[in-house]
Formats: C-alpha cells, sequence, structure tokens
C-alpha cells in the first residue's frame, strides 16, 4: 500500500503540468467556443452555427484532412522502401543513413520551410535544372500549389514516419526472411506475407505522427501554400490574430482537432487489429 | 501413416572446395564433404569455427567465393534460397509470430502454389507427426520452446525438403527435454529417410544423434567420422581436446622399429606406442582419455609416479585427480562400487585396453 501510493505519487509533477498546461487551455477553449461575439460577453452557439453554416469551412476542413493523407501517402511510398534498405545496410552505413534522417528534426521547419522555396521557386533548383535539361520550356509553378507543399511536407515529416518504422523493423527476427526463402517463397510474398504484417505498428505510428504533423503545419503550409491555399490552422490564424474573433477561432481549433483525432483514431484502431506480434 | 510420408528416395550431398570470406577473413576454407544419401551429419566446433556459415551457404542464404555444392550430383550454387527445396529449423526456430501453428505449417505448400483441401490434409499428417494436433490454432508464442520446435520441425518437413538443416536446434531447450526432442528428431528423420545436416557446438548431441561428425576449426574441416572414430582416434591435436576429456602428457620418441614406437614420458616412464608415423626424436604429447588410465599401489613397467589429489563421485564413477613428477595434472575416471581408496596408489599407467594418440609437440 506505501509503496503502490509512492509510485503513484512520483507521476504528480507530470500530471499536474498536464493539467495546468494542456487540460486547463483546452477547457478555456471549450469555453471561449461557446460565446457569440468577439468581445466574449453573450453566451451561445452562434459562433459554431456560424463556423459549420459556411460551406466554405466544409472545404478547408476537407482539404486540410486530405493534405493529411496525401502526405502520409508519399511518405509511405518513398519511406518503407528506404526503411527496407536500411535494414539490409552494414551498421556502419546504417548509423550514417540515421544522421540523414534525424538531421532534419534538428534543423528549424521555419528554416526547412525557405530551403523549400529555394528549391522550388520560379527561380529555383528544380525549374533550373528542368529548363536546362530542356524538359519543359517555361518555368513550373511549384510555390503556391498543394504539391509543391506536399512535396515539401513529404521531406519535412519523413524523420517521423522513418523513426517509428525502423525501430519496430529492427525487432523483427532476420531469420524470418531466411525462413520463408526457404520454405519456397518469393521475395514479394516475402515482404508482403510476413515482413508488412510484422512492420505495421510501426508504420501506424508514422502515419500517425506524419498525419497529426502536416494537418497542423502551419508554417510550412502557409509559407509555401501561400494565402490561396487555404487549411485550418490559417483560419484559426487569421480568426485569432487578424479578426480577433477568438471564439470562432476556437471553433475552428476544436473543429481541426476533432477531425484529426477521428482519423488518427481510425488509424490506430486499423493499428492495433494488425499490432502486437513484434516480439510474439 | 509413417510410411506415406516418406515420398522420395535420400539424396546425396557434397561440398566441393567451399571456400566463403567475409571481408577480409575466411569463414571457411576449402571444405569438402560428401554426406551420404539418409545419412546424419553433425558439423560440431567451437563457435566462430564457420559450421553456421557452411549451412546458411547450404541452404542459399549466403554466397561462397569458391567452390561448389551438389545435391545428387546436380550444383545447386546458382539457385536463390527459394528454389533449393532445403528445408531449415532455426536455433530460435523463426516461426511467423503473427500466424497460427496451422498458418505456419502451411506456409511453405501455399508459398509453392498448393491451394485447397490438399494443404489441410498435409498440415494435418504433419501436426499429427509431431504430436501436435491439439495446438493447430495456437499462435506461437502461445506454446512451450519444445513446442515450437516441434512446429517449426513440422514446417520445414511439410514441404518434403530434398535435405534437412538443423541449426543449434536443441541449444533453447532445457536438459531432459533436450534428450526427448533429440530422439524424436532422429526417429523422424529415420522414419523419412532425409539427409540431414545438424550444426552443434555440443559434442554428446553430435554423439548421440549423427552418423558422422565433421569437426571444424577456424574454417575447416579437422575430421570428418564416425563417433566412435573421433572420439578413439582423434586426428589432430584440436579434435582430440574438443571431443571428450583428455589428458596430455609430454615426451619424446626415443626409438621407432617396425611401427612401435618407445616414448619416453617426461613424468618418468617409457612406454610402446603405434608410432603414427612419427620420427625418432620427434618430441610428442600423448593424449589418454581418463577411463584409459590406472592407479595401482605395486610399482609395474610402464608405469610412473603420481601424487593423488582430490577424488570425487560422479555418477557411477569415481573421478580421481593426480600430479605427475612433472607437474601435469592429470583426470582417472574408475567405476566408483568396485574400486578401492586412491590412497596408497602412487603409481599410473595405462589400462590394457587403452587407445593413447601421439601427436608432435610443437616447441
Amino acid at each position: 500500500m506505501r509503496s503502490k501510493l509512492a509510485e503513484w505519487q512520483l507521476a504528480l509533477p507530470l500530471g499536474l503540468a498536464f493539467a495546468a498546461l494542456f487540460l486547463a487551455p483546452l477547457l478555456l477553449l471549450v469555453g471561449v467556443s461557446f460565446y457569440n461575439d468577439e468581445k466574449i460577453t453573450q453566451l451561445g452557439v452562434g459562433s459554431w452555427s456560424g463556423f459549420f453554416g459556411d460551406a466554405f469551412n466544409y472545404k478547408v476542413i476537407v482539404d486540410t484532412l486530405l493534405l493529411g493523407l496525401k502526405t502520409i501517402c508519399t511518405t509511405v511510398v518513398i519511406g518503407y522502401p528506404l526503411a527496407l534498405v536500411y535494414m539490409d545496410l552494414s551498421p556502419r552505413l546504417q548509423k550514417v543513413l540515421i544522421f540523414v534522417i534525424v538531421m532534419p528534426l534538428l534543423l528549424s521547419v521555419v528554416v526547412r520551410t525557405f530551403a523549400w522555396i529555394v528549391v522550388l521557386g520560379r527561380e529555383g533548383v528544380v525549374n533550373s535544372v528542368l529548363l536546362g535539361l530542356g524538359i519543359i520550356s517555361e518555368p513550373l509553378k511549384l510555390l503556391q500549389t498543394e504539391l509543391g507543399l506536399v512535396i515539401s511536407l513529404t521531406q519535412i515529416e519523413m524523420p517521423l514516419m522513418l523513426l517509428p518504422l525502423i525501430s519496430v523493423m529492427s525487432r523483427v527476427d532476420p531469420n524470418l526472411r531466411d525462413a520463408s526463402a526457404a520454405l519456397g517463397a518469393s521475395r514479394w510474398r516475402t515482404l508482403f506475407t510476413v515482413i508488412l504484417p510484422l512492420s505495421m505498428p510501426g508504420l501506424v505510428a508514422g502515419c500517425l505522427l506524419v498525419f497529426a504533423s502536416s494537418t497542423t503545419a502551419f508554417i510550412s503550409q502557409t509559407v509555401i501554400g501561400g494565402v490561396r491555399l487555404i487549411y485550418l490552422p490559417l483560419v484559426i490564424w487569421q480568426q485569432a490574430l487578424v479578426v480577433y474573433h477568438w471564439p470562432l477561432a476556437a471553433v475552428a481549433s476544436l473543429s481541426l482537432m476533432i477531425s484529426v483525432m477521428t482519423v488518427i483514431a481510425a488509424l490506430s484502431w486499423i493499428g492495433r487489429r494488425s499490432g502486437g506480434y513484434v516480439n510474439g | 501413416m509413417q510410411e506415406a510420408l516418406k515420398t522420395k528416395a535420400a539424396r546425396a550431398l557434397d561440398v566441393e572446395d567451399l571456400t566463403v570470406r567475409y571481408g577480409a577473413s575466411l569463414a571457411v576454407d576449402k571444405v569438402s564433404l560428401a554426406i551420404e544419401p539418409g545419412e546424419v551429419v553433425a558439423l560440431l566446433g567451437p563457435s566462430g569455427c564457420g559450421k553456421t556459415t557452411l549451412l546458411r551457404v547450404i541452404a542459399g542464404f549466403v554466397r561462397q567465393a569458391a567452390g561448389r555444392v551438389r545435391v545428387d550430383g546436380t550444383p545447386i550454387d546458382h539457385l536463390p534460397a527459394n528454389q533449393r527445396n532445403i528445408g531449415i529449423v532455426f536455433q530460435n526456430y523463426a516461426l511467423f509470430p503473427h500466424m497460427t501453428v496451422t498458418e505456419n505449417v502451411a506456409y511453405g505448400l501455399r508459398a509453392r502454389g498448393v491451394h485447397g483441401p490438399d494443404v489441410m490434409a498435409r498440415v494435418n499428417r504433419f501436426l499429427e507427426t509431431v504430436q501436435l494436433s491439439g495446438f493447430r490454432d495456437r499462435l506461437p508464442r502461445q506454446l512451450s520452446g519444445g513446442q515450437q520446435q516441434r512446429v517449426a520441425l513440422a514446417r520445414a518437413l511439410a514441404v518434403e525438403p530434398s535435405i534437412l538443416l538443423l541449426d543449434e536446434p536443441f541449444a533453447a531447450l532445457d536438459r531432459n527435454l533436450r534428450l526427448d526432442m533429440q530422439i524424436e528428431v532422429k526417429r523422424l528423420q529415420r522414419t523419412l529417410g532425409l539427409t540431414t545436416i545438424l550444426v552443434t557446438h555440443d559434442q554428446d548431441e553430435a554423439m548421440s544423434v549423427a552418423d558422422r561428425i565433421a569437426v571444424m576449426n577456424k574454417g575447416t574441416v579437422e575430421q570428418f567420422d564416425t563417433p566412435v572414430a573421433i572420439y578413439d582416434r582423434p586426428r589432430t591435436l584440436f579434435v582430440n581436446g574438443f571431443i571428450g576429456s583428455t589428458n596430455l602428457l609430454g615426451g619424446r620418441i626415443v626409438s621407432v622399429s617396425g611401427g612401435t614406437a618407445s616414448v619416453a614420458l617426461d613424468a618418468g616412464a617409457t612406454l610402446q606406442l603405434p608410432s603414427s608415423g612419427l620420427a625418432a626424436g620427434t618430441p610428442v604429447l600423448m593424449s589418454v582419455r581418463p577411463e584409459q588410465l590406472t592407479l595401482s599401489a605395486i610399482p609395474g613397467p610402464a608405469q610412473w609416479k603420481v601424487e593423488p589429489g582430490l577424488s570425487l563421485p560422479i555418477g557411477s564413477q569415481l573421478v580421481h585427480e593426480a600430479r605427475t613428477a612433472d607437474g601435469v595434472s592429470l583426470k582417472i575416471v574408475e567405476p566408483r562400487l568396485t574400486t578401492p581408496a586412491p590412497a596408497g596408489r602412487l603409481h599410473c599407467g595405462l589400462s590394457a585396453d587403452a587407445r593413447p594418440s601421439l601427436f608432435p609437440r610443437s616447441t
């Protein structure tokens, strides 16, 4: 009993910090959303009905979730083969690759985003190369398009996909691949019936992180996407700091949170169904 | 039903001048083994001797730098692992953790394009053979070590491989279970008539399961022979030391006549032994098993004085420790019930049926 209490008490500082810095602001946000006016004097559901009465906001929500799903697709398509390659490298090359993967995390998102402007701009690296090779005759418009945004988010979010994926994959017994081959399975069969199911927990964790991070990537979305591509974080910023309509900003924030969490819940449900076999 | 399992004739396996390099180091150095159809061969040696590498080359997981592997005379070196039809059981069994016992055993059949009721019939037959019919819907983590191993065995056998490879298959089992599984594997192997290679570092396991043992050291095969021949006539000092326990006595060949050498031991006796092709004047080491030494109270010819030490009863035997005049510690084993205490028995000699071996001593 005594020791139980002591263990429980160890979690207190974190619990208090969590309550003060996360739970309280969240409740405050919910509270603010139930005011009608920007002066926060008049209780009511006006902000909610106003926000959801506007068809434009539905489009913004859908666009935001789609942006997350597109980024998931590109990070999986590039990241999963990269993780497979990582497994076959010598320990020394693995260290080099991990460094390359983690390095972007050590740089500020702002720096990485501005670097992408240099790469994707009218006079940027991509256009200069393509023009120089004669593949295109006039510069492609990549900045302020969703294509350019997804390209840069793919690079920016890649560590979040690769780190959980690699950590789960390296716990998969390498003998399983040999066992599968010895039983007559081709490499593709081994990939789809053994490696993929066993790396599912890492894949799902990576997707969750990439989705949560790319749907809320305010800096990349606004700097690369510009003001014509509108996602929920931009709407929140406009309502909170340009229009100063905090109840509407709160409604937009909660909409972002709820819609993102719904997708995440769905993804982790898939993850739980497929998970739990590693180290079985 | 056991007869029904036996579908193919056993295959011969030939390994010819096989060499494997890992970077600059030689993992396997020009190894040749001719394995008869239906034979069980143990690759025995300390860790790092190349035995597992050799097994992985045969399975097709590792490419050799030189040499060939043939099954029934046909080279298989160009074939990837999934086309060799060689079954393997790993030390950690490597069962697919997300599949049930049935799915694990059916995996190889499905990979070969077998579908429908045939698969289930074969799976059931092999699960019966390894006595696991009641566990077909369990996941591997819900099974004990011995059960997991039987699943691994059934999985490897279900595809009717031409050769069966066992990579330290008993190492993870506790002592009693290990003996049961050794008997079980041997029984299955006999029934199926399957050519089998077993990798192990456990000499007792090699002795009890294998028809022939290849003792490996530093990438080469030091001796490839029957267990009895390896025990009684070790060809090198390494084999001699690795198999069983032994006593080494220093000496010198005084003279040789007609294949018999007169050996003067440093311990103080002159023995007449088969010369093993060694010339007079050669410094030698005489190896003799503990059970081939005797102690007696009366000095005799070809005996040397020892100073008795501890005596330990080990099972049905009594192990004596004794020290020679030149400071070598000897182990002598005698039956416990029939022999008197060693006190007063100060003279050590070879027993009548002793088969000592002579090796040149590098100075």
